[in-house]
């Protein structure tokens, strides 16, 4: 391909229309032309101007800076506990979201939010098809990235393709190493900014550039940077085409009333390039001047019909409607539609968009009631908790006045920001007591909790003798202080009746 | 020299024939190659660094000299050191002090459990709950005294162990040795059944033989003497069983349970950490 392209560059380039320069590119992607045997045909993505470019550089510049900038916010939690709006604390075991703080047990919150996050994925998938292929996803945005640094500094396709075709100058060394080091530099930022969402990041960073920081840091920051250098500099479409597994998964999501990116081939064909003086009688709007082709990141031709390569970017729609205004048509040629549209204009049908299906209906039902469960888990949880595991080893213990006598580990968790007093309660068989073994008091009952802390007690159940008239006799602990109670169920037990 | 192609396809041949059936040419993928090779290099860096080939008499060590024994001995002793202050304190500490030091009686309390887990659960059970013959270390019963030093002494030297200063009960067995008939020795059953339950039949003649016989040691009320280790029959614990068969073993054979002392196999700091382990079980006076 880089041989032909080369013979024809140095011919004149032929015209597709007055003033449209074709452009020769084949679609490398293409599954007829890939072989795992074969070199990889490296893709030189033109730039393109539109709408969706457009949409593209926001969502792009939006995400990125979320990205990098989210760790740096503070939130006030009062002294001892870190000021950072979004921390995982792995040391600690806690998560950080602003005025959320999850303990590990709660992680049933991070279960729900990435059921809502897939089934969003999935309404989305199945109204708008792959748009989170072609907007939102790290490796598309990092691509991107990548090649808008390429472009920068080593000039448009044409330039690119030249350049790499040509000898080895100074100028071409210069170019390259300039676009490396800043791939690299901001590979080396992508795990930077990693590293800082589980570690204060001031504190961090001021560690990692005076080589203070713990190793793990530097390794995350090491594997993420060229994991990022690779991806996005080198492999790019190939993770999209080989590795990833969401373009298969997503065929299962999309039906015949999913926006795809389409080439109109009622309109387009037979196409072919339009010559001077030539009428659109008889042919179609397609001018074969292959800029669609060029601006592909995935390196395929969009007219080949919808394919498993083809990421929704939505590039090649910008790239046909900017010929399209030039040559004076409407724009829309490619564009994105339904695979039912494609078949009812070749029946002549009018165009029609079905928002409401069934799948789309579920999948809004489903959002709904998984987000409205987890809103409840989180707006209801209590600030203390209170959990009790029975000894087992041994079951009872008799002392010597005939008094059963069960051990418990009791764990009050208290997630305010104080040290709460808690006075411990046992409603249980007549006469039963219950001591804290090392308590602060023990009549009442009571220990301490210190902020934001989990506190395991030892704690004895003693029964009369007698009283016990069951294997097993139910009772409920109950820890209070003013501000609440939290109570947990367990049970007595006695010698086997 | 060129190869040949394979009309059909338009790919090299190897040039082998079998039958007329020629084999193409399609190589490895140059990626997976490379891993080949990566892992070819890597293996024999691994073979110079690392142990690896076994020879007659042991195996080659490699360049790192890495060994597993020596990672664990390094191990144990970096958990020695740390260790090392904390055990000095307890030595240095009066047991019933170490019980009212957090960091002390945590401390003492971590070891005593693995040692006791190591050393006495095969006897007393993993969860001190003890079994016919052996006692329960989580009641409130303690034949030789509950006590921080009483416990420390029993652990330190056993009981009829042999040790000099170990705890020497010593009932004799009244039907076996003729002391008593066995007629007799049933009145002293059922007394002692009654006595349990707090109802003992004062001017019987099993009343006379209890005293006569069994009020030195258990004393008149039969409450025991810890001294002796003389249990208490008025209680609801027996640590041989309560049943009026498993009590007439006991009056006429006698019980005489060992319990070994430990003074020679444990170091000091582990036996305190032991005493206060046990003693914080439940029943520790």
């Amino acid at each position: 391909m880089l041989e032909r392209a080369a013979t024809v560059d140095a011919a004149k380039p032929r015209d597709a229309a007055a003033g449209i320069e074709r452009v020769e590119v084949a679609a490398v992607n293409l599954p007829a032309r890939r072989s795992q045997y074969q070199k990889h045909e490296k893709v030189y993505p033109k730039l393109a101007h539109g709408t969706f470019r457009r949409i593209k550089w926001l969502a792009l510049s939006g995400m990125l800076a979320i990205y990098y900038a989210a760790p740096w916010l503070r939130w006030d939690r009062g002294p001892g506990f870190p000021d950072q709006a979004i921390l995982v604390d792995f040391p600690a075991r806690r998560f950080y979201f602003f005025f959320i703080e999850i303990w590990p047990q709660q992680v049933y919150l991070l279960t729900g939010l990435l059921i809502v996050a897939a089934l969003v994925l999935f309404l989305i998938t199945s109204l708008a098809g792959r748009v989170w292929c072609g907007y939102a996803c790290p490796q598309t945005v990092w691509t991107d990235l990548f090649i808008a640094v390429e472009r920068l500094i080593e000039g448009d396709r044409a330039a690119r393709i030249r350049l790499d075709q040509g000898a080895l100058t100074a100028v071409k060394v210069a170019k390259k190493a300039a676009k490396h080091a800043t791939w690299i530099a901001i590979a080396i930022a992508t795990g930077g900014a990693w590293v800082f969402y589980f570690a204060d990041a001031p504190t961090l960073a001021r560690e990692l550039a005076a080589i203070e920081a713990p190793t793990v840091a530097y390794l995350f920051v090491g594997v993420f940077a060229a994991a990022t250098y690779l991806l996005g500099g080198f492999a790019r479409e190939q993770i999209c085409t080989y590795m990833c597994p969401w373009p298969r998964i997503q065929a299962a999501l999309q039906d015949e009333h999913s926006l795809i990116v389409t080439y109109r081939t009622d309109r387009g064909e037979p196409r072919g390039p339009l010559r001077k003086g030539e009428s659109w009688e008889g042919r179609g709007h397609c001018i074969d001047c292959n800029n669609c082709v060029a601006v592909c990141p995935a390196g395929i031709d969009i007219r080949d019909g919808h394919q498993l390569q083809c990421i929704s970017c939505a590039l090649c729609i910008d790239a046909c409607n900017a010929v399209m205004s030039k040559i004076g048509l409407p724009r829309g040629l490619i564009a994105y539609d339904t695979l039912e549209n494609e078949v009812r204009r070749a029946h002549a049908e009018p165009a029609r968009y079905r928002w409401l299906r069934p799948r789309t209906v579920l999948y809004a039902g489903l959002i709904a009631t998984v987000g409205v469960a987890m809103l409840a888990a989180l707006l209801l949880q209590s600030d203390l908790d209170l959990t009790v595991e029975r000894d087992r080893n041994p079951v009872y213990v008799l002392l010597s006045d005939g008094t059963i006598r069960n051990g418990y580990t009791l764990k009050a968790i208290n997630k305010t920001y104080a040290t709460r007093t808690l006075t411990l309660a046992l409603d249980g068989p007549p006469g039963a007591r219950v001591a804290i073994v090392g308590g602060e008091s023990r009549e009442p009952a009571t220990f301490t909790v210190e902020p934001d802390k989990l506190r395991s007690i030892r704690v004895y159940v003693s029964a009369p003798a007698g009283v016990l008239t069951r294997d097993a006799t139910p009772i409920r602990f109950t820890a209070s202080d003013a501000a609440g109670a939290a109570t947990v169920a367990s049970a007595v037990q006695g010698p086997k009746r | 020299m060129t190869a040949e192609r394979d009309p059909q396809t338009g790919i090299e041949t190897t040039g082998h024939s079998w039958d007329g059936i020629k084999e193409l040419n399609n190589p490895l993928p140059r990626w997976w190659l490379w891993v080949l090779w990566v892992t070819v290099i890597w293996a024999i860096g691994y073979w110079i660094a690392m142990p690896t080939w076994p020879t007659i008499t042991g195996f080659t060590g490699g360049l790192l000299g890495y060994s597993q024994r020596a990672v664990v001995a390094d191990e144990l002793e970096a958990a020695k050191a740390v260790h090392a202050p904390l055990n000095a304190r307890i030595l240095a500490t009066p047991l019933d002090r170490v019980r009212t030091d957090p960091e002390l009686l945590s401390f003492a309390l971590a070891g005593g459990r693995s040692a006791f887990l190591v050393n006495c659960a095969q006897c007393h059970g993993t969860g001190a709950a003890g079994g016919k013959g052996f006692p329960n270390l989580n009641d409130d019963d303690w034949l030789w005294g509950g006590t921080l030093a009483d416990i420390e002494h029993a652990i330190r030297f056993g009981v009829r162990s042999g040790h000099a200063e170990a705890r020497e009960g010593d009932m004799p067995a009244f039907v076996k040795d003729q002391l008593l008939s066995e007629a007799e020795a049933w009145q002293i059953v059922y007394y002692v059944l009654d006595l349990a339950v707090g109802a003992p039949k004062r001017d019987s003649p099993a009343a006379q033989l209890f005293a006569d016989n069994c009020a030195a040691c258990h004393g008149a009320d039969g409450k025991g003497d810890a001294k002796l280790g003389a249990p208490n029959l008025t209680d609801a614990i027996w640590l041989f069983g309560g049943d009026r068969n498993a009590i007439y073993a006991s009056v006429a054979q006698s019980r005489r349970g060992v319990m070994p002392g430990w003074q020679s196999r444990l170091d000091e700091a582990t036996i305190k950490k032991l005493a206060v382990y046990i003693h914080a079980l439940g029943g520790g006076r």
